[in-house]
């Protein structure tokens, strides 16, 4: 009985939008309301593959689409190269700090992702603070451009995936088992040679998950390149916005939905692997 | 080394966030340019019927779609941790887990065309607004809730319930009395998770939220892209008091319970 329930919602809400998107994706643009019509003819499936030649045609969607993963890897790399040491840190601490110090680390998201995002506009525009620094300083002679560019965009992407990489990293880190490594150190082994034997090896998987954790999201966004981002660099979340919003043309939309998510699949799966170890 | 990593991460964390809650005591009519010390930008949020109207109407939907999620949530999780290998169990994991997953665009646009597509064959639901929102942001929540759940479920094992059930109990005696208590803390946890993605949402929201049910989240970002204005960080000022004083009142429920037990 419940598990028809829970079956029921996760048909409606999670199963039948992904169906009816592949559906959409071989319609044909129509005019009216929903723009598009299902290429029926006297009942017969007539085929309508116009929004995968669109998609292939020229080099504009592949383009995004590589953008978006050049992006997101570099946006994963980063938060993965910060979050790794920042989770070994807050262990180093002493247990009764540790609960205050995560709480740091997740309370800067209360204050909303837009307005996370309107502090970052603020900050980076040409006038914003950290040019009136660099000027201040000296470091720089004139305005350097900071929004709209791809340090402006890793910044903001940075920003907003960090915790989300931190937690699991920490809480993998947390339960290893300490006594290795104590063994390590007590055969003679250094600090460092301890980390590059035991700790990391010892934390590849997580590490890996964390990654992917921040990859998988970052390639399908669209706010942050949206307010930090350069606008001539679309990338793929951005196109299938544009083309529903903008350009109104549905069934192209959905087509470059089925694109991102079949690049998606394998860091997917290799993120379900990572997990169940 | 890894605590100076640690300290100067924080300090990336925090500096936007601070920089915004002090310049919304500065006197300037633009955003990030010190004036002088003035209260008038939280006067100006407190008197700004627009927002305030958004802010309510989000509130209500998060509470709304955490409930929703918590209930549906809740018996994925059961489910995923106590019905063994019933027929169709990889689909029913995998269902449930892919909102955490798949991109917020995808989503989004794959629930809305899901609801265009129901109101041309069924009449329902009419129209994009509250409704189809919270359904949206329910979806969401619940595959965080089934998670949480799920796990809480899987690391006590099935021998309280077992146990319970020998002695007599029938199965909603058991579930009632042993299963609810102990993953009651869960269901709480993902409930808040679920009210945060709900409040804090811009993508599935632009999708599925039809003209009359404009969120806070989509307020703001509506305005941003026209500019900030300093009621925006008056507004953040507000949320981050909020958040510390939920996380004080916490910690003293937490310090209260202990010395009880």
């Amino acid at each position: 009985m419940i598990r028809a329930l829970a079956s029921a919602w996760l048909g409606l809400l999670v199963m039948a939008p992904l169906l009816v998107v592949a559906a959409i994706a071989f319609a044909v643009p129509d005019q009216g309301l929903p723009p598009f019509r299902l290429p029926i003819i006297e009942g017969r499936w007539e085929g309508g593959n116009e929004s995968w030649g669109v998609l292939t045609a020229d080099d504009f969607y592949l383009a995004a689409l590589l953008r978006s993963l050049v992006v997101a890897s570099a946006t994963a790399g980063l938060c993965l190269a910060l979050a790794y040491p920042m989770a070994l840190g807050i262990l180093r601490l002493a247990p009764a700090r540790r609960p205050l110090v995560l709480a740091l680390v997740v309370l800067p998201l209360c204050i909303g992702f837009v307005l996370r995002m309107a502090a970052w506009v603020g900050l980076l525009r040409d006038s914003g603070l950290v040019n009136q620094a660099l000027l201040a300083m000296g470091v720089i002679s004139a305005p350097v451009p900071l929004l709209y560019s791809s340090t402006g965009l890793l910044m903001g992407m940075v920003h907003s995936y960090l915790p989300f990489a931190l937690l699991p990293l920490y809480a993998a880190l947390a339960a290893r088992d300490m006594r290795l490594e104590e063994a390590a150190a007590d055969l003679g082994a250094g600090p460092f040679t301890v980390f590059r034997s035991i700790t990391l090896p010892g934390s590849a998987a997580a590490a890996g998950a964390a990654f992917l954790l921040v990859f998988i999201p970052a390639a399908g966004e669209f706010v942050i390149p949206a307010l930090l981002g350069a606008p001539d660099a679309l990338l793929a979340g951005g196109a299938i916005w544009q083309e529903f919003f903008t350009a109104r043309d549905w069934p192209l939309a959905a087509a470059a939905s089925m694109a991102l998510l079949a690049v998606l699949l394998p860091p997917l799966a290799l993120w379900q692997r990572l997990g169940r170890r | 080394m890894s605590r100076v990593v640690l300290w100067l991460g924080l300090g990336f964390l925090w500096a936007p966030v601070l920089l915004m809650a002090g310049f919304a005591f500065s006197d300037a009519r633009q955003p990030f340019v010190w004036g002088g010390f003035s209260w008038r930008w939280f006067v100006a949020l407190a008197g700004n019927a627009r927002l305030l109207e958004a802010a309510s109407l989000s509130v209500l939907l998060a509470a709304g779609a955490a409930t929703l999620a918590m209930l549906a949530g809740g018996a994925m999780g059961w489910v995923l941790a106590r019905q063994g290998a019933f027929r169709g169990r990889a689909v029913f994991g995998a269902l449930a887990a892919a909102p955490l997953v798949l991109p917020e665009v995808v989503s989004g646009l794959a629930l809305l065309l899901l609801f265009v597509a129901l109101e041309r064959l069924t009449g329902w639901p009419q129209g994009r607004g509250v409704l189809t929102l919270l359904l949206a942001h329910a979806s969401l929540g619940a595959a965080y809730v089934a998670v949480v759940v799920q796990g809480r479920l899987a690391s006590m094992g099935p021998l309280l319930e077992d146990a319970a059930a020998d002695l007599g109990a029938n199965a909603a005696t058991v579930f009632r009395t042993i299963t609810l208590p102990l993953i009651a803390p869960s269901l709480a946890a993902g409930w808040g998770l679920a009210f945060f993605l709900s409040f804090d949402d811009v993508v599935l929201a632009s999708f599925t939220s039809g003209p009359g049910a404009t969120t806070l989240p989509l307020l703001l970002f509506s305005q941003l892209r026209m500019g900030a204005t300093p009621e925006a960080h008056a507004l953040a000022v507000v949320m981050l008091g909020l958040a510390v004083a939920g996380l004080c009142l916490w910690q003293i429920w937490l310090r209260s319970k202990n010395r009880v037990s």
